[in-house]
């Protein structure tokens, strides 16, 4: 037994003096997630670490499963929760509180959540894209807000995607909203009498039913997002001087997604768990999110690439209803709008 | 149908097998020969598998979210009824009109040769492991504008061709299921049909009956395992169906998977998902009753070891060998056909004016595929991703076989023991992924990013495949010639080497050739954490996807083209095993 102990000191101070292996996080994202792997490389090299990433399904799959593993989570960070989903997380306390000391270079306004356990990390609008070509060819005047898109010349032209199935068509969803209050369902009525394509995601609303996409669908309006515009032009070969589609970006016509990223309780190596919030945050990540995942940086001193500059819009001013709000009535929302679509 | 008519001859072979001969090896290996014990045996690792992959984190994720609460709440039921009134009809409609094309094929492939055969073949095995996305963007490129239609075809003459196509989601649905599922009856009804003594129909006819008699009296009867075999797959497959809906259906039809998915992720109410889900499993274990009560085994005079297909001969043959071939191409080869194609070229749209795009040639998507243009981490290397792919499916192969051929030997002389076990089997196919992968995360954790829980789920998925596969030829060895072979001094190896394997070996590359396609097709996913480090194509093409970008798009169409060709190509390799192994031609 004696002689056990000594063994057991003797192999204490060994690992004690050898280099320190090391310590491992896990992010658990959604499958929209990239990043550049020199940016994680970094990260890794100045703080002895090695980052792993799980992705598991869309945003609401994720969170789900944050949710149901509480007691023994199965990563120990989390990003990708944006403000329709905020409320739920923070209801169901997954997060702990950390105050990034590089809060400080992002702008109240995405700042949702005081307590500090959901911090932003992006944003972007989701907006209706329109296809250049249709409407110079056309003659046709780009529609400038909601009314617009009911009358009679723009019959048929535009695919919105389901907001039960998707989270850009909530987002849609939440901007009419917004902007006629209870008498949201009787503009979507009118709508559905105009000809609007309901689909279930963004991928087939963009590639299958979009004019403007490669998949050269039928309508030349879809439900996307304001950057999606600089993403046609990044990925096309050779890189066209103008892009294709652009996005109607005028007062209430958009809605903006904030995603957020948090701490998960009960996960191990807190301490570089907020180092790598905070990385998150800094600059050099910020910087290299727009080209991995198309949405803006929320932090002050990240620079946008040029494709971004020249290509990809803002909202001017976004549709607002409170992360509070949108919690307690989403699912009521969705529901009447989908009696109401039937 | 009457499939029970040999019932109790079945049931004379199985005492014959264990008297005489038997008695003496009893008194030597004492219990472990008993009927009992090899029948635990078999059943062991299958039980076991299913146990800690299947059931375990099923009733654990269950248990979890359960509320008797749901069952009194007048939405909710109404929610149940009008889901389940959805599912039943259309997996009814869809599996009739899948065996309305499937039996002909059927035939066309067990009876008949002619050139091109192994590979038509082989492309209406592809479109099941495509995924739902790939499907429709093919269908889309080929009706639209610029589509391969009206390459073939001026627009003028067919108006509006996209709008119709797009805006008939019903139609569309039942369509894409019988894209899918055409393949399951081809292959179990085909397999059996080629299994089938010609002689016994020639006696029939030399006897006197005509050929609606002959095929009333005797091929329906021993093709009926079969037939209900596909019919429970494609039902099935039908009645859990999900991609398809929700893409086709624009969210406005839900079947109980297509619900069980939105009240778990959109418009959360995990109570009434769990609900759904346990209405979904009993009604799952409710068909597979019904199967095993109707199929009572019917044991087959087989003739393995030559083919049965010829050359048309007859102007009827020729005609319906003709006419089905069109119309296989058509309805396979040409939506499959226009991924190859649009991976191939670029629409320029952007620069050039819309109603006159430009169409070029272009190998740019491919050689983009091996670019990591952003340095991305999570970028996917083809030839990687394929490796990945292939890894997961031979897993998935090998596991399957390894589980299934057990299962499946058992279930062919059924006792009080299988009949209980038989319609477990079938769960995995009529448990919601989504459900399954919440109860896989509570259960297993952190461990679930291992690599080796892929190849775990897709064995889940292709298991009741494989099974059903085996089961009927297994089925349809006659006891008889276990027993002479074993008189004339065979050992229990080299009986079955002789008897068994040559008929089940063609069985065995069916139920291959369904786990292979399952695991590329990716069925399980759902079910897992993705890492980064083990892409596979079905992700890579999900990836480019979800990004906006003709580059991205492109992309896309050249993986698919790329697992499309891998598929084909692996299916036509197993068939060339098949006809060398059995010494067909």
């Amino acid at each position: 037994m004696k002689r056990f102990k000594i063994l057991a000191a003797f192999c204490l101070l060994l690992s004690a003096c050898a280099p320190a292996s090391p310590r491992a996080i896990t992010v658990l994202t959604h499958d929209s997630f990239a990043i550049s792997e020199e940016v994680v490389k970094t990260f890794e090299a100045e703080n002895n670490a090695k980052v792993s990433f799980v992705q598991s399904g869309d945003a609401g799959a994720v969170l789900n499963q944050a949710i149901l593993t509480k007691d023994a989570p199965i990563a120990d960070i989390l990003f990708g929760v944006d403000n329709t989903f905020l409320s739920r997380a923070l209801e169901a306390d997954i997060f702990e509180a950390y105050a990034s000391p590089v809060l400080s270079d992002i702008a109240d306004e995405f700042k949702l959540d005081p307590s500090s356990r959901a911090l932003p990390v992006d944003y972007g609008d989701v907006c209706i894209n329109y296809d250049k070509n249709y409407f110079a060819e056309n003659n046709l005047a780009i529609p400038q807000t909601f009314e617009d898109l009911a009358k009679p010349e723009y019959k048929d032209l535009l695919v919105v995607e389901n907001p039960a199935t998707s989270s850009p068509g909530l987002a849609f969803l939440l901007a009419t909203r917004a902007h006629f209050g209870d008498g949201y369902l009787d503009y979507w009525k009118s709508l559905k009498e105009n000809g609007v394509v309901v689909v279930d995601g963004w991928e087939t609303a963009y590639y299958t039913n979009f004019s403007a996409s490669s998949g050269k669908g039928p309508q030349p309006m879809a439900v996307s997002y304001a950057s999606s515009p600089a993403a046609e032009v990044f990925f096309a070969s050779p890189q066209p001087t103008e892009s294709p589609t652009a996005s109607i970006v005028t007062s209430d016509m958009c809605f903006r997604q904030i995603e957020f990223v948090g701490i998960l309780k009960n996960g191990q190596n807190k301490s570089l768990a907020q180092k790598f919030v905070d990385f998150m945050l800094s600059q050099k990540f910020q910087e290299d999110m727009p080209l991995n995942m198309f949405v803006y940086p929320v932090n002050k001193n990240a620079k946008l690439p040029d494709v971004f500059v020249k290509f990809a819009q803002i909202a001017e001013s976004p549709a607002v209803i409170s992360a509070a709000d949108i919690a307690s009535n989403r699912d009521a929302w969705i529901e009447t709008w989908t009696a109401a679509m039937k | 149908m009457d499939c029970g008519d040999e019932v109790s001859w079945q049931m004379q072979n199985q005492n014959l097998n264990y008297g005489g001969t038997e008695a003496r090896r009893k008194l030597i290996l004492g219990v472990f020969a008993s009927p009992w014990f090899v029948r635990l045996l078999l059943w062991l690792a299958p039980i076991l598998f299913l146990l800690s992959f299947f059931f375990f984190p099923l009733s654990k994720i269950l248990a979890l979210t359960f509320d008797p609460a749901t069952f009194t709440s007048p939405n909710n039921l109404q929610i149940i009824n009008h889901a389940l009134l959805f599912t039943f009809y259309q997996a009814t409609l869809s599996t009739i009109l899948t065996f309305a094309l499937g039996i002909p094929s059927a035939v066309l492939f067990s009876r008949f040769d002619f050139r091109g055969k192994s590979l038509l073949r082989a492309l209406t095995a592809v479109p099941f492991m495509l995924p739902t996305v790939v499907v429709a963007a093919a269908f889309n490129s080929l009706f639209n504008q610029n589509g391969l239609f009206s390459f073939l075809i001026p627009n003028h003459l067919i108006p509006n061709s996209s709008f119709i196509i797009l805006h008939s989601a019903f139609p569309l649905i039942l369509t894409a299921h019988v894209f899918y599922n055409t393949t399951i009856v081809i292959r179990i009804v085909g397999n059996a049909l080629s299994r089938l003594d010609p002689k016994l129909e020639a006696a029939a006819r030399s006897l006197g009956a005509d050929n609606f008699h002959a095929w009333k009296n005797i091929t329906l009867p021993l093709l009926c395992p079969a037939l209900l075999s596909a019919a429970l797959l494609v039902f099935m497959f039908d009645f859990t169906s999900f991609g398809v809906i929700l893409l086709l259906g624009g969210g406005s039809v839900s079947t109980l998977e297509v619900e069980i998915y939105l009240r778990v992720l959109k418009l959360p109410n995990l109570p009434l998902a769990a609900l759904l889900s346990i209405v979904q499993l009993i009604f799952t274990i409710l068909f597979s009753i019904l199967y095993t009560r109707t199929i009572n085994q019917v044991t087959a005079q087989t003739a393995p070891g030559f083919s049965l297909a010829r050359k048309p001969k007859t102007l009827q043959e020729k005609t319906f060998v003709t006419t089905l071939c069109i119309l296989l191409s058509a309805f396979f080869i040409l939506p499959l056909l226009s991924l190859p194609l649009r991976s191939l070229t670029r629409l320029e749209a952007d620069r050039g004016q819309r109603g006159e795009v430009q169409y070029g040639f272009t190998a740019d998507y491919y050689k983009e595929l091996f670019i990591n243009r952003r340095g991305s981490l999570f970028y996917v290397p083809p030839i990687q991703a394929a490796a990945n792919s292939l890894g997961y499916a031979s897993v998935t192969v090998f596991l399957s076989l390894a589980l299934g051929y057990p299962a499946a030997y058992a279930l062919a002389r059924p006792t009080r023991l299988e009949k209980f076990l038989d319609p477990l089997i079938m769960l995995p196919l009529g448990s919601s992924a989504v459900m399954l992968g919440l109860g896989f995360i509570i259960s297993f954790g952190r461990a679930l990013a291992s690599p080796f829980f892929v190849p775990i789920a897709h064995t889940l998925v292709a298991l009741p495949f494989v099974i059903r596969t085996l089961q009927p030829a297994l089925a349809s060895i006659p006891e008889r010639l276990r027993q002479a072979a074993s008189t004339l001094g065979a050992s229990p190896f080299r009986v079955w080497q002789t008897v068994d394997f040559p008929i089940i070996a063609r069985a065995t590359l069916s139920a291959a050739t369904f786990a292979f396609t399952v695991s590329l097709g990716e069925f399980g996913a759902t079910l897992l954490l993705t890492r980064p480090e083990y892409p596979t194509i079905p992700i890579a093409i999900q990836r480019f996807l979800s990004q906006p970008g003709g580059l991205n798009f492109g992309q896309a169409m050249a993986m698919a083209t790329l697992l499309m060709l891998l598929t084909t190509l692996a299916i036509l390799a197993i068939e060339k095993l098949r006809l060398s192994n059995s010494g067909e031609f």
